[in-house]
């Protein structure tokens, strides 16, 4: 690796620590980011000839720390700026700045800067697109082109967004146990969040959010590195492992999407599989489950299964039972109701679903999985209904098209199909 | 005589590691085994999954402690490892018990799941 390669690798790295501690210091986050670019600029500049420094954060913390101090002089005062060599040189205060900054400042500071972005005055979508721009940098273009929006839409968003969160005025001090409890719930979510828009986004093999997915999972590391005894965050991570860990199967050579079932196993990533059973496994020994841990388990058991056929949906129907128990949704009983189609037919699985239609009338997969089991039982004019309904609420292309092969696949075989519901 | 060679690095950059960027580690890496393997000088190559997936379990005279994460004192060195096929993170702390209780003297063992395993193949 050349040395800017390992330059870039160590700011992306040390961005979310370095952000978080100029944030407490500045309380502005424009100011932190600010500083913090302030602060690459310089280390592109001397790293290479000074060599990596000891800790790449404490370093940028330093240097974004005076630059920014600086910046408020020189608006107070027209001053000169000290010279770059007396900048860069900083061997020995780097050093003690280290000392100070041990893990649990870190922590601390990350976590409150994760929740500044998780703030939930601030809708969801601008939760997403805060985080990303302030925690993990990427560019409001990057951004825009993961939630297909324009860049302009998306950088107004975002300052839309900042300016609620420097309006709502955030608590700086260091969160003490309960509230800690709390942030790590919320950050929990708004990673998952992150993920999800990747996930759902994604409408191809090439498809761009798949950086959104990597970026999720990455925050998921860092926050099991701050927590590496909560076996929800470790639920988490494998969770966002296991489902990652499909992206080249779930769609064919055309962007269609390609289900589960039909998926080519070996094309999952059997290294992110492996580190996420191991991740569950160590979870499962704290006894505490939780909805991530659980989630994680069904993923897991699929993941298991070397053929669809082999795939325990006894057990996975139990999972989702503990998960109705643990965090009662209609969507989490329409995912139970899939395992129920495969152990006890459509018939069952479909009495468990019909209930659900008030409150998920907006929900295309309610709509596709009623169609597909009302297919199964011959019930062709309702199924194209409600495939019908699913298409006007598909959120993307390959979603729509799936459907829309569901539909050409009644249209062909009419006369099964009618003669079935004739008989009903 | 037989080395150990131990890997160590800053786990924040490599975790930041791009899919392509990884690849191109691993290639290059194993380029380099290449020469070993060919001379039969190369014994097993293994990479640990990331720390996040470790336990330790920690043994003093008359109580063992099982802990998340690689929480080694300072003072230790390591001085040792094994390789053992478990079904269940359970049965590795059991095996990891067995040792320390046959051990004397207090220390910790550090339970880290494999990323990957070649066998080798050198003259025994």
């Amino acid at each position: 690796m050349t040395d800017t390669a390992w330059i870039d690798l160590a700011l992306v790295s040390a961005r979310p620590q370095a952000m978080g501690a100029l944030l407490r210091y500045f309380r502005n986050l424009d100011m932190a980011e600010e500083a913090f670019q302030e602060a690459c600029i310089r280390a592109l500049k001397t790293w290479p000839k000074s060599g990596p420094p000891r800790d790449p954060a404490a370093w940028l913390i330093f240097v974004g720390r005076n630059s920014g101090i600086d910046k408020v002089r020189r608006q107070a005062r027209e001053t000169v700026l000290p010279p770059e060599e007396l900048l860069s040189d900083l061997e020995d205060r780097e050093s003690e700045l280290a000392d100070r900054l041990d893990g649990s400042h870190y922590r601390d500071d990350i976590l409150r800067l994760l929740f500044v972005c998780s703030n939930p005055a601030l809708p969801a979508t601008q939760q997403i697109a805060l985080a990303l721009r302030v925690v993990s940098g990427l560019s409001v273009r990057q951004i825009a082109r993961a939630f297909l929006v324009s860049e302009a839409a998306m950088e107004q968003r975002i300052t839309r967004a900042k300016a609620r969160v420097a309006a709502a005025g955030i608590p700086f001090e260091t969160p003490d146990a309960a509230d800690r409890a709390e942030r790590l719930a919320a950050v929990a979510t708004m990673i998952y969040l992150v993920f999800n828009e990747g996930y759902s986004a994604m409408n191809g093999p090439e498809g761009v959010s798949a950086d959104l997915c990597d970026e999720a999972i990455r925050l998921a590391r860092l926050l099991l590195r701050l927590f590496p005894a909560e076996p929800e965050i470790m639920g988490l991570t494998a969770l966002l492992l296991l489902q990652h860990s499909r992206a080249r199967a779930r769609f064919d050579a055309h962007g269609a999407i390609v289900l589960l079932e039909d998926q080519d196993r070996r094309l999952w990533n059997r290294g992110m599989i492996t580190e996420a059973l191991a991740m569950i496994d160590k979870a499962m020994r704290h006894r505490r489950p939780g909805p991530y841990q659980v989630q994680a388990a069904i993923a897991a058991l699929h993941a298991r299964a070397e053929r669809p056929e082999l795939t325990d949906w006894e057990q996975i129907d139990l999972l989702y039972q503990t998960l109705e128990r643990l965090q009662p949704s209609p969507v989490v009983t329409l995912n139970r109701a899939v395992a129920v189609s495969k152990r006890e037919g459509p018939e069952a699985a479909l009495a468990l679903v019909e209930p659900l239609g008030e409150r998920l009338s907006g929900y295309f997969y309610y709509h596709g999985l009623r169609g597909g089991l009302l297919k199964q039982m011959g019930r062709a004019r309702e199924a194209r209904v409600a495939f019908d309904r699913a298409i006007a609420l598909a959120t993307n292309a390959a979603e729509a098209a799936y459907i829309r092969m569901q539909l050409d696949h009644l249209a062909a075989e009419p006369g099964r199909a009618d003669l079935a519901e004739e008989k009903q | 005589m037989l080395y150990a060679v131990l890997c160590y690095n800053d786990e924040s950059v490599t975790s930041a590691w791009s899919k392509e960027e990884e690849d191109r580690v691993m290639r290059d890496l194993t380029s380099v085994q290449r020469k070993y393997v060919e001379a039969g000088k190369l014994g097993p190559v293994a990479r640990l999954l990331p720390t996040t997936a470790a336990t330790t379990l920690r043994h003093a005279p008359g109580e063992t402690i099982v802990i998340d994460g690689p929480f080694a004192e300072t003072k230790e060195q390591l001085l040792g490892f094994y390789l053992i096929d478990c079904g269940s993170l359970d049965e590795a702390l059991d095996f990891a018990r067995d040792l320390s209780t046959a051990n004397p003297s207090s220390g910790s063992y550090e339970i880290r799941p494999l990323a990957l395993y070649k066998p080798g193949e050198l003259p025994s």
